[in-house]
């Protein structure tokens, strides 16, 4: 089940979409947010439509597989689609059957809202795939260097997210050994009455938090004896190249703005 | 021979809130190490010897005696100087690995230490390429073995060139095959380079390439010498629960058994070679 | 009780893009009262195979018997306990397992999950704490105040405390110093004795199991590619070399002895003491003396 999952996954790739700057996504990402809700004619969502579409086509990751793996939100979708069609009480009436009442604005509001709900998961889904984890952290932190001066401690948040990061698989391994020891030791999750359950996780909790915090302990060691003080007068090994098909991508995106601006009704 | 590393009569207690059980965990050790040589430091568990690691590179402080590197004293004001000339490798592979690939983790003294990008890339490759990890770049810890984050974690101790690397117990961790690889690229950068090595240990085949030993026992020195030396003096070792190499022991139950052999045997070849001379030969 | 896997396979993430074979058709049969030692390379799939052993993995194909219990594709969770209770493991780092305030309700977890009285848990908790050499007073002390040996002992206790007729053992000595390795080791040697234990034991010393096992199973590629005494299995030091082993020191050690003096002494030597032995003797009725 959670195999199938894409949310929050990343899938390596050599694509236009994988190649451009995390920082250029980001904007993207945060620009499309506030372009979809321009949108409110056939038109215009015709052309968002469109417009994902293309970004679909320009990542190379399979609609498929896309579609398969955001099955969950797709549940959402139809069910927004749905409260929509049956509740929205404008417009002319289009079908009356028992205490079904359908009217016009409900199944154009339906399409609408569903369809907006649908672009905005599937960009962002396509942000997520196509940039590592830690280049979306890089690609934040250099975004909100600006706010270094307010004292938002930027560094230390991309640090810090950084390295979770990196250890998730760690510990992820480390509570399936755990969850093994203690299922040899006849410890059972998976039955029983729900205090039984939850008494269930302590053996696993607690050996998880005791192997964290020594983890932590040595991972500050390490990062003190190579020198590490915090973020001033560090240079980054990261670097993010903003190139030419970053500001093409830009462009695209201002000019389908422009476009919806004029086109709505 | 130049002097790059000495301790002087340093003792260190950790403090606990349980005064009755204060022993110290480092007790009036003295030593000093050359430029360019190769020491191991052999003592059990608890022996004192990872607090001494923990000492020489200054995440602790003793509470007597002075530590010197290129004969100026250690101190909390010089400390971060005195880092960049050393590197130190853990027992833990995963604990160590900062970075969120192979190349990142190399690069993060480099970072610390404000290094321009270009010239921290060239380092990078430099670094890896030491230690036969240049095809691993983009490589995610949990996509490595043992034996290769170890590797990835001594190129990240030597990214600032150190003139010193010192091994914490770098391969107890390891299974066989990750722990030869450890070893061979320590002696190979050994053969390339001018690097001092202190090498914190249990495992007696890694102690035997060393040029001294020195034994720890219950926070003291217990005895500095070349291998040959530490390891013929027979029950030191034994009586403080180490090994002593596999050649040695078989020659001791040769001559428990009632054949006489003349030396004394570091290796198994000098065995097989004096069994030969001396009683299938003659 | 005899321990047997027929034909068994294991795949990783069946049914997905990330599909990885781990075992294929597997066939050991581990005799009761046995001490076999199971080696292989790193990725051999001996990990994988342990897992088998007590029903944390179900087989993808082919069957696990224990006893008269089998372990299949679609075996329920709740066969899988009695299974567990008669197959004890003690993973690698054991001393990761133990979570409990008290060193004697860390013993006492394994047996009051399979339903043990807690007066005869109690008791056998007690009864190991001295068998595996812990002073009497760490009963109730936290696990996590005491050294490390020690923690791993306690952990092993926590494994035997409900009287599992098969012991499996991963790499029960990685990381302790060479004292610590050695009286372990001897320590499961008692208990193989003492508690009419079949031990299994996963190792990649070929030293310790040239010493300890009587029987001696070679994985490869995920599969058992020689099985038998460490006599059989360490005289072919170019199979081995096939699949990545080595050979033991003592083995080694007698190899170039007979190289050099042109002839095979008698039997294999699997403990120094052996070999030291065999060389004393050769030494004496050499005619060229």
């Amino acid at each position: 089940m959670l195999e199938k999952m894409i949310f929050g996954r990343f899938i390596p790739g050599q694509s236009f979409i994988h190649r451009l700057d995390p920082r250029s996504k980001l904007l993207f990402v945060m620009l499309f947010v506030f372009a979809v809700f321009l949108a409110n004619n056939v038109q215009t969502y015709a052309l968002l439509l469109a417009f994902t579409l293309l970004v679909i086509v320009a990542s190379r990751i399979r609609l498929y597989f896309l579609l398969n793996g955001l099955k969950p939100i797709l549940f959402l979708i139809i069910f927004t689609f749905f409260m929509h069609l049956f509740f929205n009480r404008e417009g002319a009436l289009l079908v009356d059957w028992k205490v079904i009442k359908i009217y016009e604005e409900g199944i154009r509001q339906g399409i609408f809202i569903s369809l907006r709900f649908l672009v905005l998961v599937l960009v962002t889904s396509i942000l997520t795939l196509t940039t590592s984890p830690i280049s979306i952290t890089d690609g934040m932190e250099d975004l909100l260097g600006p706010f270094k001066r307010f004292k938002l401690p930027v560094h230390e948040l991309a640090l810090m997210m950084s390295i979770s990061l990196r250890f998730i698989p760690t510990l992820m391994d480390e509570t399936d050994k755990i969850l093994k020891a203690q299922l040899a030791r006849g410890s059972d999750i998976s039955s029983g009455t729900i205090k039984e359950r939850v008494n269930a996780v302590i053996p696993l909790l607690v050996p998880l938090f005791v192997s964290a915090f020594k983890r932590a302990e040595d991972l500050a060691v390490a990062m003190e004896v190579r020198g590490y003080r915090g973020g001033e007068g560090r240079t980054r090994y990261r670097q993010l190249k903003w190139d030419f098909r970053d500001t093409i991508a830009m462009l695209v995106l201002v000019i389908l703005v422009v476009t919806l601006y004029f086109w709505r009704g | 021979m130049k002097e790059l590393l000495s301790v002087q009569q340093v003792s260190f207690t950790y403090p606990t809130e349980d005064q009755s059980s204060t022993r110290r965990a480092v007790n009036d050790v003295s030593f000093t190490i050359n430029d360019g040589e190769w020491i191991a430091i052999v003592g059990h568990n608890g022996s004192g010897k990872s607090t001494l690691a923990k000492l020489m590179i200054g995440l602790l402080f003793p509470d007597e005696g002075n530590i010197h590197l290129f004969l100026e004293k250690m101190t909390d004001e010089n400390i971060w100087k005195m880092r960049s000339e050393m590197g130190i490798v853990f027992q833990n592979p995963d604990n160590q690995f900062v970075g969120s690939t192979v190349q990142d983790d190399v690069a993060f003294a480099l970072e610390n230490k404000g290094v321009p990008f270009e010239e921290m890339v060239k380092v990078v490759h430099e670094s890896l390429e030491l230690v036969n990890m240049e095809g691993f770049l983009n490589h995610e810890p949990h996509h490595l073995s043992g034996g290769q984050k170890q590797r990835v974690a001594i190129a990240g101790a030597l990214a600032l060139k150190p003139k010193l690397l010192i091994l914490d117990e770098a391969t107890s961790m390891l299974d066989p095959q990750g722990r030869e690889e450890v070893i061979r690229i320590v002696s190979e950068l050994k053969e390339t380079t001018n690097l001092t090595v202190i090498s914190i240990t249990h495992d007696l085949e890694e102690a035997r390439l060393a040029d001294r030993i020195i034994v720890m026992n219950e926070g003291k020195v217990l005895d500095i010498g070349t291998p040959k030396e530490v390891f013929t003096k027979k029950n030191t070792l034994s009586s403080i629960g180490l090994d002593i190499p596999y050649a040695m022991n078989l020659s001791n139950l040769i001559r428990q058994k009632g054949l006489d052999l003349v030396g004394e045997h570091m290796t198994e070849e000098e065995l097989v070679n004096e069994l030969w001379t001396s009683h299938f030969n003659k | 009780m005899d321990i047997s896997l027929q034909q068994v396979g294991y795949l990783y993430g069946k049914d997905t893009p990330f599909e990885k074979r781990a075992l294929q058709e597997v066939d050991v049969t581990i005799e009761s009262g046995s001490y076999t030692a199971i080696i292989g390379h790193t990725g051999s799939g001996k990990s994988t195979l342990l897992m088998h052993l007590n029903g944390l993995l179900r087989p993808s194909e082919g069957v696990v018997k224990v006893g008269d219990l089998e372990i299949h594709r679609k075996t329920k969770a709740k066969a899988l306990r009695s299974i567990r209770r008669r197959v004890g493991i003690v993973f690698q780092f054991p001393e990761h397992q133990l979570f409990e305030e008290t060193v004697l309700k860390d013993i006492m977890f394994g047996p009051i999950n399979f339903g043990v009285e807690e007066d005869v848990a109690e008791k056998r908790a007690y009864e190991l704490i001295s068998l595996l050499g812990l002073p009497k007073e760490v009963a109730h002390k936290s696990p996590f105040d005491l050294s490390g040996g020690q923690m791993r002992r306690v952990a092993i206790a926590g494994v035997l405390a409900f009287n599992p007729s098969i012991l499996v053992l991963d790499e029960p000595t990685a990381g302790l110093d060479p004292r610590g390795r050695h009286e372990i080791m001897e320590l499961f040697q008692v208990l193989h004795e003492k508690e009419n234990l079949t031990t299994i034991l996963v190792t990649h010393s070929m030293d310790d199991a040239a010493k300890y096992a009587d029987q001696v199973v070679v994985m490869h590629d995920g599969t058992s590619v020689m099985h038998g005494t460490p006599e059989e299995v360490f005289s072919d030091e170019e199979k081995l070399q096939s699949y990545r082993l080595g050979l033991p020191k003592t083995v080694k050690f007698q190899q170039d002895i007979e190289k050099l003096i042109g002839r095979t002494l008698p039997g294999l030597a699997l403990t120094e003491e052996q070999l030291a032995e065999m060389i004393v003797a050769a030494v004496e009725e050499d005619p060229s003396c």
